[in-house]
């Protein structure tokens, strides 16, 4: 069997599964957050009744992330709401926005904060929850109709997926980053090339990426109509959680006589950095090919592209330069956040990178990754094109419907941001090989 | 199955959940009809508008003129937002025809009991015309405009949910929960 093939046997007390089976199976952990958290509970109770408790208390971990930053009376009214509701149900794992509780983007915070294990089944209302596959454990978004069902039984019908393997050999080079690979694949396979299907990553050079890129190629899974992208738990993966207490979880690897729907084998050192064009994740092309475009935003943020591996990359190549078009900057959680000021390059932290090459630096959230309310920051209102380490590029999906995006790794948005035109960031591969300090 | 009748509204490809509702809309509070209705006033209102011959919704009003959607390859693709298939319901929309789902559409459509994602063969979207009269009876859709027959594929497993009118209710009459 494939890894998630033995979770999901696991967790439905089967021996045996096999793709197209449908099962019910008990689930680990829940999460929800403002956008989809008052829907979800509103048919919690009108199906179990207004008194009624959740399941576990302990096993809904609600994070409020979408839209915090905002003066819309609806977007306030949505988290009072999901406020109150966490309250009156005790539940143990609640982010409340405005005190120091408030974390960020939920799928980078539900690393931070220790709630990814091997092993696991993660349900959350939340196409992007599928990042947490970078930890070994199965991991689905779900509408708040399937979320209500949980909430109240702590169980979900599931059709067992078949799998997709993604191999990479050897070693990705410097200027390679978890979303030039995970867009390469969805371009080599297509945008709808995973429905229904889970989307497994392994190799060598997998297994050389620190965790927060394991998270950006899994994040992306759904981009490919994927049920779930994984990657099996390793050294990695144990450090990073021991570093959080995290030590009780188990660890599955696929069969080597495990039947997958295709193998994809890449050789590692060929990967080129590559952008997706509107309107389309799957339209996907070399960076270097498109140096005819011009861009007049960059954005650097989200679950994707918006984390602290990614605002090293994009310091590595901001510092010392002016950006030449607006660059926004939005870290997804306090942590990330925290990060700007303890995290150097050449004496430099990387909020004074940011700040001396021109940046915007926004409060940690989603903020305009999906457009949002009329004043999140960073979102778009006319015609701009913008360059965005974020995960989708639909019409619309920045919030100006006249608006393009173009998606591309945090190295590629920083020297776009330089040139004002699509750059590829080979241009300054010796910026890129620039260390911390540490 | 009872049978469906109404007008078509046509659309293409890759139909993603921005273009079915805009995230600016997200904010309305399902539960409250009052405010749910607005999902059905902006539902499709994502679309390109260079695309668009015909508005799903007229002006201001929160129904549209069509009970059908008639679609291509990967409907309902990107985001997990059930009011995506919510806003269809909302606005009228019994019935979705396409060649191809995204899978968390699929099943918020079917779970949350908003509309039947019916699935084709057929390149239906050359075939039929936005404001065809169509009737679709068990898996046999007539355009009556035209008078052409197309067979749909088989509901399978999830008729069950279907008929029932979504998960909860499946779960209450199988025995697996009591209300």
């Amino acid at each position: 069997m494939t890894i998630v093939e033995k979770i999901l046997a696991n967790r439905s007390n089967r021996t045996q599964v096999k793709p197209g089976d449908n099962i019910w199976v008990d689930v680990d952990i829940l999460m929800t957050h403002d956008v989809c958290g008052p829907g979800t509970m509103g048919i919690f109770k009108g199906n179990f009744g207004e008194n009624a408790k959740v399941w576990d208390k302990e096993k809904i971990v609600l994070i409020p992330d979408h839209y915090i930053f905002t003066k819309d009376k609806y977007a306030m009214r949505n988290i009072e709401y999901v406020t109150k509701f966490a309250k009156e149900q005790e539940i143990k794992h609640f982010y409340e926005p405005f005190t120091s509780d408030y974390k960020g983007v939920c799928h980078v915070a539900l690393a931070e904060e220790g709630h990814n294990k091997p092993g696991d089944v993660l349900f959350g209302t939340d196409s992007h929850t599928c990042t947490s596959g970078a930890f070994g454990q199965f991991a689905s978004g779900i509408g708040n109709t399937d979320a209500g069902f949980i909430m109240g039984t702590g169980k979900l019908w599931v059709r067992v997926p078949e799998s997709i393997k993604f191999q990479f050999e050897g070693k990705f080079p410097s200027y390679i980053m978890g979303k030039d690979v995970v867009l390469q694949t969805i371009g080599d396979i297509g945008f709808d090339g995973a429905t229904y299907r889970c989307m497994e990553y392994g190799g060598q050079a997998i297994s050389g990426l620190n965790m927060e890129e394991r998270m950006t190629i899994c994040n992306m899974a759904i981009e490919a109509g994927g049920k779930c992208g994984i990657i099996a738990a390793d050294e990695v993966t144990k450090k990073y959680l021991e570093e959080r207490g995290v030590t009780e979880y188990e660890v599955h690897n696929s069969d080597t006589d495990a039947v997958y729907h295709s193998v994809h084998t890449y050789d590692a050192s060929k990967v080129v950095p590559v952008v997706a064009k509107p309107y389309s994740p799957g339209n996907v092309e070399p960076a270097e090919n498109l140096s005819h475009i011009e861009v007049t935003r960059s954005y650097i943020g989200s679950c994707t592209g918006g984390k602290t591996t990614d605002f090293i990359a994009a310091a590595k190549i901001l510092k010392g330069e002016k950006v030449k078009i607006e660059t926004f900057i939005v870290p997804a959680t306090r942590n990330v956040e925290r990060n700007f000021e303890t995290i150097t390059i050449g004496g430099e932290t990387l909020r004074e990178i940011f700040e001396n090459a021109g940046c915007k630096i926004g409060p940690p959230s989603c903020a305009a990754c999906l457009g949002g309310p009329e004043d999140t920051f960073g979102r778009t209102h006319a015609d701009e094109v913008v360059i965005s380490t974020t995960n989708r590029n639909f019409h619309g999906r920045m919030g100006s419907m006249d608006s393009k995006v173009y998606l591309a790794s945090p190295f590629t948005a920083a020297a776009s941001a330089l040139t004002g035109r699509i750059t590829d960031p080979r241009k300054y591969i010796s910026k890129i090989e620039v260390e911390i300090d540490g | 199955m009872d049978k469906i009748r109404g007008k078509a509204y046509v659309v293409g490809d890759n139909i993603d959940t921005d273009q079915i509702i805009p995230a600016i809309h997200l904010v309305y509070r399902t539960d409250l009809e009052e405010e749910a209705k607005n999902y059905g006033k902006y539902a499709m209102s994502g679309m390109d508008p260079k695309t668009i011959e015909v508005p799903f919704i007229q002006g201001d009003r929160y129904e549209s003129d069509y009970t059908i959607m008639i679609s291509g390859k990967n409907f309902g693709c990107g985001s997990s937002r059930e009011h995506a298939p919510l806003s269809l319901d909302k606005a009228g929309i019994k019935a979705v025809v396409a060649e191809s789902y995204a899978r968390i559409f699929y099943r918020n459509s079917v779970d949350g009991g908003f509309l039947i994602p019916y699935e084709t063969k057929d390149r239906l979207v050359d075939e039929i015309k936005t404001g065809d009269e169509i009737e679709i009876s068990g898996n046999i859709l007539k355009n009556i405009t035209t008078n052409k027959e197309y067979i749909l594929g088989e509901l399978g497993d999830i008729e069950g949910i279907i008929t029932a009118g979504g998960i909860f209710n499946y779960a209450v009459q199988n025995g697996f929960i009591t209300k």
